[in-house]
């Protein structure tokens, strides 16, 4: 599929593809959603039942994708410019894979993720996850989601600076559970939270802060937060981008060995090739746009 | 769960946020201390007017007064009985003071108050505020031989030297006495050509003298005399002539009518012992003015200047006789007002609205203590009220000082947002943290400033003593403001509500910066470097 300036009907997905965005979730009404959503309009003026939980036989949505993007668009609004990142990137994940998207630097990859993290809202297409449509679902919804059944990791880590190794792999424990339920519970959920920290490579660091940990500690700490409520998928961005060779590839070993002895699916956002080769599955993304897979 | 520990840890690791709660406890400390001193002041200014003021006062319009108070008595007693515990009749006029002074008589404008001689039932502290120990026991219009109080005796040790009282008495009286009859051989020695120069001297050094004031009061002159001589009722009364040195009928002076301040020490004019000329009109109509001699038999020190300058306690039978306040025929009398004392003070307007209701209002009037002191209570009230006013607006800057601290903070834990807000927390739980912050912080400020103020009230006068040690100065300088020690009283409920007030407000400075935590975008909070 080569570069449609907008949605095509011929694209991977067929005409089903519904460029009309329930308004009811998309609240925000930013300009650049809006000039988005004026151009998808324009392109493709059909509509589909978006709500529908489950996709009646003919659609797009595949049954067997853990994640699916359909068609998806994001454009940034920097004074008078658009600048469009996404320009309609569908995108299929099947359950268990180790699948890289390599790109350059701005070639919308990080947007990507967070789109399929539900960090953000793109300004048109879909987001299926698990069956369920999540890019239009309500905000305490997708907060739930991310806390339950999807894990992060950062290029920079991201742990929190006054917190231990534990206590930051603990965090969306703490999340989920209310003050007296976490009590209830400590014991149990510090169990596990050892118990993986144990299994990353952090046993003797379970009480340092992350300032006192190395660049390739941070990381497992943080695959370690990521992986404490047993996610289904875990969405990692440039998870090797801040390390050197040999402590990348630690990681990529860790995370190579989640894939295959737990089955985790794992999402790799990565600029670089030696990196994402070690993937079963590679996508390129070049100028917002799936390029072959 | 992660709300609680990270508002703990950022109150561990910010001690800077601290900085801005000291302007809160210092804020609530200083409205506590106010409010106490206010409190305690507006209570002893109280006690001081309830001392010479009665709870309810039954007054007659006319300064001639009503005819028969045991009547009047009764009929109170039907409509109000359960709430008086005592009733008491006086008789309160206007009146000019004379006394002698350096040979030159001084006259004031006063209020003569006529009570019964026992003055048992009188207002509550009324015997409280004499100045001889005895009286305080039991008062009877009596001069007593000495042993007048020479100090303050509310002040105690702190207070200023009364030197001139410690010869006040029955013992000053005969001093004066004989001294008058030295000075009066003087003056006729002087009169014959030959007592020149030992008058004129005899004269310089009798005004040095220290035991008796040649220039302090002195009644029994020729004039005196005459006017009681033409009093016929003094003239009845007066059996005692014969023995010069025998008490007139006793008078009660406010220490403001028989003294001065100067340098925060009292200077005598009046003794007691001395003798003092009343004149007030009669009750008939036209109104005659009478006059009779007193002797001053104690001194009243209510501390309440107003009274202190103004009042003068009389026998009420002695006053009702010289005012002609009686009926031969039936042998009733008339009294100006009924004082009465009431069980339960609060209920004082109660039964003054009951009062004023039965009897013709073109009559009588009935107030209160509180209706009579009003405008000064009120003064007092609308001072407090605005001092608290003002500390507020203090501790709400202090306020501010938290919003921009914790504007701060929110910009500088914005990545920490996004990867709260990454790991799937909601924008409600992020606002809790910050909101949580804003309350710990509140809870600690005002509590310290709860106990600082607290523990300030307390060491109050410590302070004020270890202040004026310090500097050289008097800090509270009891000889003006009548108080030896700062009157405090610390009232649970008014604590509270500062202290609630000031959480209010900590709270109410943390709702901005939380609510722009959580509604932070997660994206841009990760991006922010």
């Amino acid at each position: 599929m080569s570069k449609h300036r907008t949605a095509s009907p011929a694209g991977p997905h067929g005409p089903t593809v519904a460029p009309l965005r329930s308004q009811a979730n998309d609240g925000a009404g930013s300009p650049a959603h809006a000039a988005a959503t004026t151009t998808a309009m324009a392109a493709t003026h059909r509509t589909r039942p978006s709500t529908a939980p489950n996709q009646v036989a003919g659609s797009s949505v595949s049954s067997e994708a853990l994640l699916q993007a359909i068609n998806l668009r994001k454009t940034y609004r920097k004074g008078k410019h658009e600048v469009p990142v996404l320009r309609g990137v569908d995108l299929e994940v099947r359950p268990g894979e180790l699948m890289a998207v390599i790109g350059q630097s701005g070639s919308g990859k990080s947007t990507l993720l967070h789109l399929l993290a539900t960090l953000d809202r793109p300004d048109d297409g879909e987001i299926w996850f698990n069956g369920q449509r999540i890019d239009n679902a309500s905000t305490r919804q997708r907060d739930r989601l991310r806390n339950r059944q999807l894990g992060m990791i950062f290029q920079f880590y991201h742990l929190l600076p006054e917190l231990t190794a534990l206590e930051n792999v603990l965090a969306p424990l703490m999340i989920t559970h209310g003050y007296l339920s976490y009590r209830v519970q400590r014991r149990r959920l510090v169990e596990r939270a050892k118990t993986l920290l144990e299994t990353v490579g952090l046993a003797e660091r379970l009480h340092h802060r992350p300032r006192e940990l190395s660049g390739g500690e941070m990381q497992r700490a943080a695959i370690a937060r990521a992986l404490i409520t047993e996610p289904q998928i875990l969405l990692a961005d440039e998870p090797t981008g801040n390390l050197d060779g040999r402590t990348g590839q630690g990681i990529m070993e860790l995370l190579r060995s989640l894939n295959s002895q737990s089955n985790l699916t794992i999402v790799m956002v990565t600029h670089d090739s030696a990196i994402a080769s070690q993937a079963d599955r590679v996508v390129q993304l070049v100028d917002g746009q799936v390029s072959g897979s | 769960m992660y709300k609680f520990l990270l508002c703990w840890r950022y109150l561990r690791t910010r001690w800077i946020a601290l900085a801005s709660i000291i302007s809160v406890t210092l804020g609530v400390a200083t409205m506590i201390v106010v409010n106490a001193v206010m409190a305690g002041f507006t209570q002893e200014m109280q006690d001081r007017i309830r001392g010479i003021l009665s709870d309810v006062s039954f007054e007659a319009r006319s300064f001639n007064g009503f005819r028969d108070p045991a009547y009047h008595m009764r009929e109170i007693e039907k409509l109000v009985g359960d709430d008086i515990e005592v009733m008491t009749p006086t008789v309160t006029v206007p009146a000019m003071l004379s006394f002698q002074l350096h040979g030159e008589w001084n006259t004031r404008p006063v209020q003569l108050v006529g009570i019964p001689r026992d003055a048992m039932q009188y207002a509550s502290k009324f015997r409280q505020y004499l100045q001889h120990p005895k009286h305080r026991e039991q008062f009877r219009f009596e001069l007593q031989e000495s042993g007048y109080d020479v100090r303050d005796h509310h002040g105690g040790e702190e207070a200023a030297l009364r030197v001139r009282m410690e010869m006040a008495g029955m013992v000053h009286r005969r001093n004066m006495i004989e001294y008058r009859r030295q000075w009066e051989q003087r003056l006729a020695a002087q009169d014959s050509p030959q007592g020149e120069l030992p008058a004129k001297k005899g004269g310089s050094a009798a005004s040095e003298d220290a035991v008796a004031d040649p220039f302090a009061a002195q009644v029994s002159n020729p004039f005196d005399m005459a006017d009681r001589a033409a009093d016929p009722f003094a003239a009845r009364n007066d059996d005692t002539q014969a023995d010069p040195a025998a008490p007139l009928t006793g008078c009660v002076l406010g220490i403001g009518l028989a003294s001065y301040r100067h340098n925060g020490a009292e200077h005598f004019l009046v003794l007691p012992g001395d003798d003092i000329q009343l004149t007030f009109p009669t009750a008939g109509t036209p109104p005659k003015a009478v006059s009779d001699s007193f002797t001053v038999v104690d001194l009243y020190e209510s501390k309440m200047t107003e009274y202190d300058s103004s009042f003068i306690f009389v026998p009420l039978d002695k006053l009702q006789e010289l005012r002609g306040m009686f009926d031969r025929e039936s042998g009733t009398t008339f009294v100006t007002s009924i004082q009465i004392k009431l069980k339960d003070d609060s209920r004082g307007s109660i039964v003054r609205d009951k009062l004023m209701e039965a009897f013709p209002p073109q009559f009588y009037s009935v107030s209160t203590w509180r209706d009579k002191q009003g405008p000064l209570l009120a003064a007092v009230e609308m001072e407090t009220a605005i001092l608290n006013m003002l500390l507020f607006l203090i501790i709400a800057v202090a306020g501010f000082g938290i919003l921009a601290i914790f504007f701060m903070i929110v910009v500088e834990k914005t990545k920490d947002i996004g990867i709260l807000k990454s790991l799937g927390a909601h924008g409600s739980g992020i606002m809790g943290i910050f909101l949580s912050y804003g309350l710990s912080l509140g809870i600690v400020g005002a509590g310290a400033g709860m106990v600082l103020g607290l523990l300030f009230v307390h060491y109050i006068n410590e302070i004020r003593v270890w202040l004026g040690n310090l500097t050289g100065q008097m800090v509270f300088d009891p000889s003006i403001y009548y108080f030896y020690e700062i009157p405090t009283s610390v009232n649970p409920w008014t604590v509270a509500w500062i202290v609630a007030g000031a959480l209010a407000i900590a709270v109410a400075a943390s709702v901005m910066p939380a609510l722009r935590a959580a509604r932070l975008h997660p994206v841009e909070a990760l991006r922010y470097e």
